[in-house]
């Protein structure tokens, strides 16, 4: 097996040394009733090439989206990575260190989660960053436990137009942390602030919302200060603007859904409340400027039961693509992404617009927006793929029993939407609605 | 003109590496890199992107105002920075890298190579179903494995990591003793255990009740009968546990357990030790996450994405979270709601399906090893670990008996009188070019030295750290304290002062003040 270096007379004179009659010795402890005589039963051994072939296999089963004109996002936009990237994360040195509990031999980690931390709290506004959670939605989940710590109150209020897996992944931590949810249904024109009472502990809005659609929430924010809750911003698209937010978009492929990497940003105020890993600055013994984890009488490990999170692990390698990625982009890079995007999502709307049967519902956008179609978007979508294309997504996938909203569709351009992807959706919409 | 014919003149014996000052701060190889935001070139970019053709403002005026204050780099200097930076890393794949509870392995790179391919990594989790076939095979596939391997019917793959995992499995006892109407408050958690498993029993609402270990490193069983009772929900034991060792009374614990009404949740952190030699279904285990990123090889990345599936029995498996594939009369399908045999599902943990790039990387390393494979992990796992326990017994003080499963336990009394700690002595290590062992865990010994070698550590590897521990640790014995309270001394970075980055956090990079420019 060509991953275990031992040989058959390095394990005999090594048992040997221990003194051991055999290997199964050594596993005297393990009771009698549950020794294993032998192999499992599941293929043997394999060799590269027949787990590349085997696996291969699998692969090719799939639609890539790359091959096809595609329009999905949803929570998980396709963007471009530059090859660097890749190539960078898969050193060794990154790839195949553990968590940087040993600061000497670990500067490389700490020293760009520092700059992850800068940058995202750079791009979201707030003042820190932690050094990453394992997804947008369970970094929602713990921003309103954090804000559940820090006003001591137990009720957070949910905006419908919130991703409907962040909502079901709060009722979860809701039901089983201990925690109550006030949410308001998806396209809801109820006003939130009227779901804000002295016991909200915070308000979670998205933005742009699930529907793509951007919104200001100054006069929200207001509310809830006068209230004494907090408001949490979740993003999905992070090259849009803002605080607990997924960063996949950057530096990041979409690996059918994980893994992804959550980010998470606050007020300096906040921090000891915080969930997740932090890095900080520091002297070593010879005065010069290096990083440690820091703020770790937080965490499970030193707290155990008094911990604010359970959280051991952040998203390391997904947090340097998402680092590496950014620091091609920088200032010039990343707005004229944005504008690349909100171009592409702008000509994609036009033209659909002038497509029979098709309404546009979105006022204001960035890169997403919902379409109101003349039949249910899950039928339409299943045409289109037959006809070889990936147009979005169908809303009822996440709202089954919703008959309203059965003929929604989410509809996604990036920098990778080309004008003859563009071409293909509409004539292939002209094609199924006729 | 070249000079690789000249003879190469030896040092002058008066000048010492450690003395001689560069002019730059930079010794050879290790080279001072500064942030990202200190090298900002405003303008530069390190992608080429076209200004969009024609430009519709329908962001109804929200647009973002002001600059963010990202820095500009070129591409080579982004390229130099991050390769200067994975220069100041510790890696497996630069050697021996013996963190006790934490399965440092070799990850092959195969496994790399086929979690890229289109087919896998650019699928989105929203495409129809009918173009994803693939991916749902694969997962079931990988789940298959993971089934047969531990002997459970059912396997809970959404869990991001292995602390998530732990969460998943602890809420989805809680639903099985809710959907019977029983309320139970304590969970029992041995003194031992990783810190994990006390703050996801207290994070899903239950009293943490610390069993005691005994004399032999397992847990009190008397101590443990005695504190089960109608309101115990839970037992988390780590097995083989944190002392290395296997719990001989499993059984027998399981039962007692189970007659107290209450589940019996395995930490699996330590599976490496027992894969293909042992089914934890077996064992009388109702509940285990597996840390594919610790058994299955999927890398560590310097903390993640890590991917912690949860085996589940059959009595807690109409609880496990969204969302499900099962097999249904056309196939594979994937249920997202709770809705059908999913009706008591817990709900939702994670966005979208999980860890799908782990689940290839470990589906890979799995099918590399086959049955026979992944046995022989477990017992080279084993012996090595054994064998670093019988050629360093003399040397430094073993904390229980053995034999030891995949990892070895000591403890600081081989430091008595020496002035030197675990710490300094963990330190040392690094100066000879290793990372150092698992450190003053499990909190149940002084100043435990956890040392996991893993099966992919070779004879000659084992044997050269052997010499090194025994030649550090009778260097500690004849009071050569000052070496080991400075080291690290040849790392890029020496002790780092975390005392002042507690108090002071500085958590960010900011820019200069004004004031301070102006003063100089």
């Amino acid at each position: 097996m060509r991953y275990l270096p031992l040989t058959a007379s390095d394990r005999a004179s090594m048992l040997a040394a221990i003194g051991a009659d055999s290997i199964d010795a050594l596993f005297d402890d393990v009771p009698e009733s549950a020794r294993l005589a032998g192999p499992v039963h599941l293929p043997r051994a394999m060799g590269e090439i027949e787990v590349e072939r085997l696996v291969s296999r699998m692969a090719a089963r799939n639609v890539a989206a790359g091959s096809v004109p595609f329009f999905i996002g949803g929570g998980v936009y396709r963007h471009h990575v530059p090859a660097a990237v890749d190539h960078l994360i898969q050193r060794g040195e990154f790839l195949t260190s553990y968590t940087p509990y040993q600061p000497e031999i670990s500067q490389g980690t700490l020293q760009y989660l520092f700059e992850f931390q800068t940058q995202v709290a750079l791009l979201t506004g707030m003042e820190v960053a932690n050094a990453s959670l394992y997804d947008g939605a369970t970094a929602c989940a713990e921003a309103v436990m954090m804000a559940n710590r820090v006003t001591g109150r137990t009720r957070a209020v949910l905006s419908g137009g919130l991703h409907p897996h962040y909502r079901e992944v709060c009722e979860t931590y809701g039901r089983f942390v201990g925690f109550e949810l006030s949410t308001q249904d998806p396209l809801d024109g109820e006003e939130l602030a009227r779901l804000v009472d002295r016991d909200t502990s915070c308000v979670v809005v998205q933005n742009p919302d699930f529907f793509g659609e951007v919104r200001d929430y100054s006069g929200l924010a207001r509310i809830c200060h006068d209230a004494g809750a907090l408001l949490v911003i979740v993003v999905t698209e992070i090259l849009s603007l803002i605080v607990a937010a997924e960063g996949q978009s950057i530096g990041n492929a979409l690996n059918f859904g994980g893994p992804h990497v959550g980010l998470f940003a606050t007020r300096d105020r906040f921090v000891r409340q915080m969930p997740g890993r932090l890095v900080g600055q520091t002297v070593d013994a010879d005065g010069r400027r290096g990083w440690v984890l820091t703020l770790s009488t937080r965490e499970q490990h030193i707290r155990r039961e008094r911990a604010t999170s359970n959280i051991c692990t952040n998203a390391g390698l997904c947090a340097l693509a998402f680092t590496i990625h950014l620091a091609l982009l920088g200032e010039t890079g990343l707005t004229r992404l944005a504008r690349l995007n909100h171009a592409a999502a702008g000509a994609l709307a036009e033209r659909l617009e002038t497509v029979p049967g098709i309404r546009l519902l979105n006022r204001a956008f960035f890169n997403e927006f919902a379409v109101r179609l003349p039949r249910p978007a899950a039928e339409i979508v299943e045409a289109l793929a037959a006809e070889g294309v990936l147009a979005g997504v169908p809303v009822s996938r996440f709202y089954p029993d919703n008959e309203p909203i059965a003929d929604i569709l989410l509809v996604a351009a990036t920098e990778m939407t080309t004008t003859e992807d563009m071409d293909r959706l509409e004539a292939a919409l002209r094609k199924v609605l006729s | 003109m070249n000079d690789w014919s000249r003879a190469v003149s030896a040092h002058p014996p008066e000048i010492s590496a450690a003395a001689l000052e560069t002019i730059t701060g930079n010794r050879g190889l290790q080279i001072e890199e500064p942030l990202i935001f200190e090298q900002d070139s405003p303008g530069h970019c390190g992608v080429d992107l076209p200004e969009p053709a024609t430009f519709c403002d329908r962001l109804g005026g929200l647009d973002r105002q002001g600059i963010i204050g990202l820095p500009g780099l070129s591409e080579p200097q982004v390229v130099r920075h991050f390769t200067r930076l994975s220069q100041k890393n510790y890696a497996i794949d630069s050697g021996l890298y013996p963190l006790g509870s934490c399965t440092m392995k070799h990850n092959p790179r195969l496994n790399e190579k086929l979690a890229r391919l289109p087919g896998l990594a650019d699928i989105h989790p929203l495409q129809p179903i009918a173009t994803v076939p693939g991916a749902l095979e694969l997962i079931d596939t990988l789940s298959h494995w993971l089934k047969t391997l531990t002997g459970m019917p059912a396997i809970a793959l959404s869990p991001a990591a292995g602390a998530h995992g732990e969460l998943c499995g602890i809420m989805s006892i809680r639903a099985a003793l809710e959907a019977r109407g029983d309320r139970r408050i304590r969970v029992l958690v041995p003194e031992s255990a990783h810190g994990t498993n006390p703050a996801t029993a207290a994070a899903c609402g239950y009293t943490v009740d610390p069993i005691p270990a005994d004399l032999t490193g397992r847990v009190d069983c008397t101590a443990l009968e005695g504190k089960l009772g109608p309101d115990v929900a839970a037992l988390m034991l780590t097995n083989p546990n944190t002392c290395g060792l296997f719990e001989r009374q499993i059984i027998e614990i399981a039962d007692a357990v189970h007659r107290a009404g209450a589940f019996f949740y395995c930490d699996g952190a330590n599976f490496n030790a027992i894969v293909g030699r042992v089914r934890p279904a077996d064992l009388g285990i109702d509940c285990m996450h597996l840390n594919l990123h610790k058994t299955f090889s999927t890398p560590h990345g310097g903390g993640g994405p890590g991917s912690g599936p949860v085996a589940l029995s059959a009595s807690l498996a109409p609880f496990a979270p969204l969302p499900w594939i099962v097999h249904g009369p056309d196939g594979l399908e994937l249920i997202e709601h709770k809705t059908g045999p999913a009706e008591s599902s817990l709900g939702r943990l994670k966005g979208f399906h999980g860890q799908m790039g782990m689940f290839v990387r470990a589906l890979a390393y799995m099918m590399s090893h086959g049955s026979d494979g992944l046995r022989q992990v477990a017992e080279d796992a084993v012996l090595n670990a054994n064998y670093l326990r019988a050629r360093l017994a003399d040397d430094l003080s073993l904390s229980f008996p053995g034999p030891c499963m995949h990892e070895v336990l000591f403890d600081d009394r081989f430091l008595k009188d020496t002035g030197v700690t675990t710490l300094d002595f963990a330190k040392a290590l690094i100066d000879e070019g290793y990372h150092p062992m698992t450190m003053y865990f499990p909190l149940i010994v002084h100043g435990a030295m956890l040392i996991e070698p893993t099966e992919t550590e070779s004879k000659a590897s084992l044997d050269q750290f052997i010499a090194v521990v025994r030649a550090l640790a009778a260097t500690a014995r004849s009071g050569d304290t000052a070496r080991f309270r400075a080291a690290p001394v040849h790392t890029p970075r020496r002790r780092l002062d975390e005392t002042t980055a507690a108090r002071k956090p500085v958590l960010r990079w900011r820019p200069e003040p004004m004031q301070h420019q102006a003063a100089e």
